[in-house]
C-alpha cells in the first residue's frame, strides 16, 4: 500500500427510458467492448471482474448467475457486490492494493425500464417489520428528509428547483442523457406533488445503460495508457442505518466518505483544491445536502451558492457537468459509473461540448437511494 | 477457546404458530428485454424450429442463439437451424413441485433433463422436459426429440415444445 | 511474494436453526459480537465491514445488505454486501482478505447472516427466479432438478452407487453430533438414508441438507495486529474464486471446472503444489452428499471418480488421512448459505488451533482447506488457512 491505481479504461452505453432492442447481456457487452477497446485489452488481459447489482432490479434470485459471459469473464475470478458503482470502484482499488491483482474490470448496469412494479421493488427495501406495514411509497422518505433539511438548514424549496433546472439543461449538451430538458424553476415548484415538500420534478426518473471502467496498477497504468486517471482518494460509507434515527440535515455517510477520500487526497479545502463535482441528485435537495456534507459549502449555504450560479457547467465550483441522475437519469448502482465516466472524460479533457477548461481534479459522490443511508466519495485526477 | 456454547433458540411449531408474524406478497413484475440473441431463439420456436448461433474463430454452433460469442469475445457470424432431436445428457425424476410441495401418487412425474442438441456442437444442451416415456425407460444416451405445440397455439416461448420424447 | 499478512483473530456463530425467534439483523449481531469478544475487541476497533449474505428473496427484502447493516456493526462504518451466491460463505473472508490485505484497515470484521424461513411456503420458493427468466423459467424449473441432473451425471460417469454417495451424509451427519450449532445432527445409517423419502431422483430427503436459520462471523487482523492480540493467529494463505457461464447446460456437470480454477488460484498463491499431501483438513460444501465428493475431486485432494472410495475406506473420516468436513458440515450443522460458508472457514480456524473440543482431530493439522460453491454450478470460492 498504497500503490496508485489508475482507470484506464471505461464505456457507456447510452441511457435511455427504455431500451427494448438489447438485453440486458447485450447492453453490457456494449459497454465492455468499448471499456476493453478504450484500455487496448482482451478480457483474458484482465485479473479479475466486479458487478454491482440488486437481485430484485434485475428479477432474479441470484443475479451473479448471469454475470460473467458478457464481461468476457466465464471461468474467471468474479464477484458482485450488492452495492454502489463506486464502492464496486473501491472494491478493485483495494485488489489491486493487495499486490495479487493487476487490472480490474468493475460493471454495473441498469434495465429499470423492465421492473414493471419499480415502486413496489423499492418499497420492499423497506423494513418489513417498523416501516413497510405502513404502506408508503419509499419517497416519503425522501419527503420528511427533506422537509428537515430544508428546516433545519434554511435551504428552499425554490433552490432546489434551481438544481433541477440546472442538471437537466446541463444535459442538453449530453449526448447520453435520457432526461435533458429546458426547464424553468417555475415548472419545477409546480410540478406534482409526491411527498411534500418533494414534488415531481425534485426526483430523478430510471433509465436503462450499461458502464464499464478498468483499473490499472501504475504500472500497468504508465504501460497501458497515454491518460491514466488517477483514483487518488476513495470511500464509502454507511451512516445510520435505521432512517427513524438518523439527522436529517446533513448527510453523515457523504460527511465521513469525503473526510476519509479528502485526507488520502490531500485536500484541504475542496473548493480550491478540486475543479468540479458529480454529486448524487436522485433528489434536488440532495444536491444540496451532499454539498454541504462534504464541505463544499457551509451548512444552509448550498441553496445560495446553486442560486447564484457558482454550481453551473461555467460557475466557480461546477457540479453535475453530466446532468447527474436528474438529467442523465436514475440508474441505481449505476448511476455514479456514469458520473465516473463524465468525470474521466472531462480530466481527459475529453468532454466535447461540455468540457471545462483546465480540470485536473475532480470528485465523484454516491448515495444508494431511498432508504440507505449508504454512500462513497473518490478523488480522480489525471496527474 | 473452545466454542461450547452458541446464542440463539430455533422457535418449536407451537411456539412459531403462537408467534405475531407479519406478512408481505410482494407484486414484483417484470417485463425482461429479449433483444437480439433470445429474440431470435424465441421468434424462431414460434416456427418450430431450434435456432443456434456460429462463431467462425472458435466454431462452436451455441445454444441457446447469442449475439456475441462470450469465449472468443467478438459478435457471432451467423444464426443456424439445428435439428430438433437430441441425446438425453442427464436426467432426474422429480417427485416434488417448486415450492418443495409434494406430487399426489396419480400425478405425473416430471422429467427433466439436459438434452443435447443434434447439429449444435458438442455437449451444447438445453434444459427441457421428457414426456411419453416411463419414467424408469429413461436412460443417458438417449435419443429423443421434440414434440411440438401445433403452429397455432405457438407463442415464441421455450413452452411451444411440449416436451422431448424418445424417438 | 510479499502479501500483507492477514490472520483470523477470533471466530463467532449462532446456533443453526429451522425458524429463528431473532431477526436477519439480531442474527448478525449474535455471531459478531461472538467474534470480537472472541479476539478481544470492541466494535469501534472494527475500521470496515464486509457482510455476506445469499438471495435478498430468502428475507424478503430489497437491498437486504443494508437491512443487516445495523446488526453487523455497520452504522458510521464502510460497510459493503459481497454476494456470490452459495459461495459466499467462504467469499466473504476473501472479501475481508482484500480489506485488510490492501492495507486499506488493520481489522476488518467479516459478518455472514442467513435467515432462510422467512419465505414462504417455503425457502425453495426463492430459488424459483435463479433459472433463466426466458429460456428456462416458463418449464417450471426446482432447484432440486439441477442437483438431480447433476447427481445423476456424476454416478454414472463413475459407475457409482446411490451407498457410495450416501457414506458422505452418514459421516457429516453423525460428526455434528459433536458440533454445538448442529440443527439435524443425527446418528443415521446409509439405510436411513438410502430409505428416507425420494425427492427427484435420484436424490432421497438426507442427501439434502436443511434450509437454515443462522449466522457467523470472524474477525480479521494485518500481522501486527493479529500478533498482538492472539498467540494463535491463523494465517489466511491463499484465497481463490472463479465464475463459469451462465449457459450451465452447455457444459459437462460431472466435473466443476471451476472448483479447480479456483484451488489453483489458492494453491498457487500458498504455494501448495501437491494439495492431497501438504493439507491436513478440508471443509468443501456439502449441500447434497454428492457435492462433497465432486468439491473434494474440483479441489484436486484425490484423483476424478476416487473420492466415493476414500470416503467408503475412511480417509476422509475425522480418524482418516484427510479428515472432510468435520464440524458435519452443511449436511449435519445446517445450511444457512453463507452462514454455512463461513462456518466451514471457523471449522479449519478451530481445528488449526487445536480447539474444536470433540471434534478435533489428531496430528496437529497446519493447513486446512474451506470450499464453498454456488450459483448454476458455476462458482467456486476456496480458502487456504495456515496456523
Amino acid at each position: 500500500m498504497k500503490e496508485r491505481v489508475a482507470i484506464v479504461g471505461i464505456g457507456v452505453t447510452g441511457f435511455f427510458s427504455v431500451s427494448p432492442s438489447l438485453s440486458f447481456k447485450e447492453l453490457t457487452y456494449t459497454a465492455a467492448v468499448k471499456a476493453y477497446e478504450d484500455a487496448g485489452l482482451h478480457p483474458k488481459d484482465i485479473d479479475s471482474f466486479i458487478t454491482a447489482s440488486e437481485d430484485f432490479m434485475e428479477g432474479y434470485s441470484i443475479f451473479d448467475e448471469y454475470v460473467p459471459d458478457q464481461m468476457g469473464a466465464v471461468m474467471r475470478p468474479v464477484q458482485t457486490v450488492t452495492a454502489d458503482f463506486l464502492q464496486a470502484l473501491g472494491i478493485g482499488w483495494m485488489m489491486i492494493n493487495t499486490g495479487r491483482f493487476r487490472i480490474i474490470a468493475v460493471e454495473s448496469h441498469s434495465k429499470a425500464s423492465n421492473v414493471k412494479t419499480l415502486d413496489e421493488v423499492k418499497a420492499f427495501a423497506l423494513d418489513p417489520v417498523y416501516i413497510r406495514p405502513l404502506k408508503e411509497n419509499s419517497d416519503f422518505l425522501a419527503g420528511l428528509e427533506m422537509n428537515r433539511f430544508l428546516t433545519e438548514t434554511g435551504n428552499t424549496e425554490e433552490q432546489c428547483a434551481h438544481v433541477v433546472v440546472k442538471n437537466k439543461a446541463n444535459a442538453l449538451k449530453n449526448p447520453h442523457a435520457a432526461h435533458a430538458a429546458k426547464l424553468t424553476v417555475d415548472d419545477v415548484l409546480s410540478s406534482n406533488p409526491i411527498s411534500h415538500p418533494l414534488k415531481e420534478l425534485d426526483a430523478a426518473k430510471a433509465a436503462d445503460g450499461a458502464v464499464m471502467v478498468v483499473l490499472a496498477s501504475e504500472k500497468e497504468a504508465k504501460a497501458l495508457c497515454k491518460k491514466p486517471i488517477w483514483i487518488c482518494g476513495i470511500s464509502w460509507f454507511s451512516g445510520q442505518g435505521n432512517p427513524w434515527s438518523r439527522t436529517f440535515a446533513y448527510a453523515d455517510y457523504a460527511q465521513l466518505a469525503a473526510q476519509k477520500a479528502y485526507k488520502m487526497a490531500g485536500i484541504s479545502n475542496p473548493i480550491k483544491d478540486l475543479d468540479f463535482a458529480e454529486i448524487s441528485d436522485e433528489y434536488s435537495y440532495k444536491e444540496l445536502q451532499h454539498l454541504e456534507s462534504i464541505g463544499v459549502a457551509r451548512k444552509g449555504e448550498a441553496g445560495f451558492l446553486t442560486q447564484s450560479g457558482a454550481t453551473l457547467a461555467d460557475g466557480i465550483f461546477p457540479v453535475n457537468i453530466s446532468g447527474g441522475l436528474i438529467g442523465v437519469g436514475n440508474t441505481f448502482e449505476a448511476a455514479a459509473g456514469i458520473m465516473v465516466y463524465d468525470a474521466v472524460m472531462q480530466l481527459r479533457h475529453e468532454a466535447g461540448m461540455r468540457q471545462i477548461p483546465n480540470a485536473c481534479r475532480g470528485l465523484v459522490q454516491s448515495w444508494r437511494g431511498v432508504p440507505t443511508a449508504t454512500g462513497a466519495v473518490a478523488i480522480l485526477s489525471n496527474e | 477457546m473452545i466454542i461450547n456454547n452458541v446464542p440463539m433458540k430455533g422457535l418449536t411449531s407451537e411456539e412459531y404458530e403462537k408467534a405475531i408474524k407479519i406478512s408481505w406478497k410482494p407484486q414484483l413484475q417484470y417485463a425482461w428485454d429479449n433483444g437480439i440473441g433470445i429474440g431470435k431463439y424465441l421468434a424462431s420456436l414460434k416456427e418450430g424450429m431450434i435456432l443456434a448461433a456460429y462463431c467462425q474463430k472458435c466454431g462452436r454452433i451455441m445454444l441457446p442463439a447469442r449475439a456475441f460469442c462470450e469465449m472468443c469475445w467478438r459478435p457471432t457470424d451467423r444464426y443456424v437451424t439445428v435439428k430438433d432431436t437430441g441425446v438425453v445428457n442427464t436426467y432426474a425424476i422429480c417427485h416434488i413441485n417448486w415450492d418443495a410441495s409434494r406430487l399426489k401418487p396419480d400425478e405425473p412425474r416430471h422429467i427433466p433433463a439436459v438434452i443435447e442438441i443434434d447439429g449444435a456442437s458438442q455437449g451444447q444442451g438445453i434444459l427441457h422436459i421428457l414426456g411419453n416415456v416411463e419414467p424408469s425407460n429413461v436412460k443417458i444416451g438417449m435419443k429423443v426429440k421434440a414434440v411440438w405445440k401445433p403452429a397455432a397455439e405457438r407463442t415464441g416461448s421455450i413452452t411451444d415444445i411440449r416436451f422431448f420424447e424418445p424417438y | 511474494m510479499g502479501y500483507r499478512k492477514v490472520a483470523i483473530v477470533g471466530a463467532g456463530i449462532t446456533k443453526f436453526v429451522r425458524r429463528a425467534q431473532e431477526t436477519g439483523p439480531e442474527m448478525a449481531y449474535l455471531a459478531s459480537k461472538m467474534a470480537l469478544d472472541q479476539a478481544g475487541l470492541k466494535l469501534k476497533d472494527v475500521e470496515m465491514i464486509t457482510l455476506g449474505s445469499a438471495p435478498d428473496a430468502f428475507d424478503g427484502v430489497h437491498m437486504k445488505g443494508e437491512y443487516l447493516l445495523s446488526g453487523a456493526g455497520g452504522n458510521n462504518k464502510p460497510y459493503i454486501r459481497n454476494f456470490v451466491g452459495g459461495g459466499t460463505g467462504v467469499f466473504a473472508p476473501i472479501h475481508g482478505w482484500i480489506h485488510v490485505a490492501s492495507g486499506a484497515c488493520d481489522v476488518c470484521l467479516v459478518v455472514c447472516s442467513e435467515k432462510m424461513s422467512s419465505c414462504h411456503p417455503h425457502p425453495q420458493g426463492a430459488f424459483l427466479t435463479i433459472f433463466d427468466h426466458t429460456t428456462e423459467q416458463p418449464l417450471k424449473p426446482t432447484l432440486i432438478w439441477i442437483f438431480a441432473l447433476e447427481m445423476r451425471r456424476y454416478m454414472e460417469t463413475y459407475g457409482l452407487s446411490k451407498a457410495d454417495v450416501a457414506r458422505v451424509a452418514v459421516k457429516n451427519k453423525n460428526n455434528a453430533l459433536d458440533h454445538p450449532s448442529a440443527q439435524v445432527a443425527e446418528a443415521v445409517t446409509l439405510e436411513d438414508v438410502l430409505n428416507s423419502e425420494v425427492l427427484a431422483e435420484p436424490v432421497n430427503r438426507l442427501d439434502i441438507s436443511p434450509a437454515s436459520d443462522g449466522a457467523a462471523a470472524v474477525v480479521l487482523a494485518s500481522e501486527d495486529v493479529a500478533k498482538r492480540l492472539t498467540d494463535k493467529p491463523v494465517w489466511i494463505d491463499g484465497v481463490g474464486w472463479n465464475l463459469d457461464t451462465s449457459y450451465w447446460a452447455t457444459k459437462d456437470l460431472y466435473y466443476p471446472r471451476y472448483v479447480e480454477k479456483a484451488a489453483r488460484m489458492a494453491y498457487e498463491m500458498a504455494g501448495i503444489t501437491e494439495p492431497h499431501k501438504q493439507i491436513q483438513v478440508a471443509e468443501p460444501y456439502d449441500p447434497f452428499d454428492y457435492k462433497e465428493l465432486h468439491h473434494m475431486e474440483g479441489l484436486l485432494l484425490c484423483e476424478r471418480g476416487e473420492a466415493a472410495r476414500l470416503t467408503a475406506e475412511g480417509y476422509t473420516a475425522r480418524s482418516g488421512n484427510l479428515p472432510t468436513c468435520p464440524s458435519g458440515g452443511a449436511l449435519g450443522v445446517g445450511n444457512p448459505i453463507a452462514a454455512t460458508g463461513l462456518m466451514k472457514v471457523i471449522e479449519i480456524f478451530l481445528q488449526l488451533r487445536e480447539e474444536a473440543g470433540k471434534r478435533q482431530i489428531p496430528g496437529k493439522p497446519r493447513v486446512g482447506v474451506a470450499q464453498a460453491w454456488g450459483d448454476l454450478m458455476q462458482v467456486g470460492t476456496v480458502i487456504v488457512l495456515r496456523r
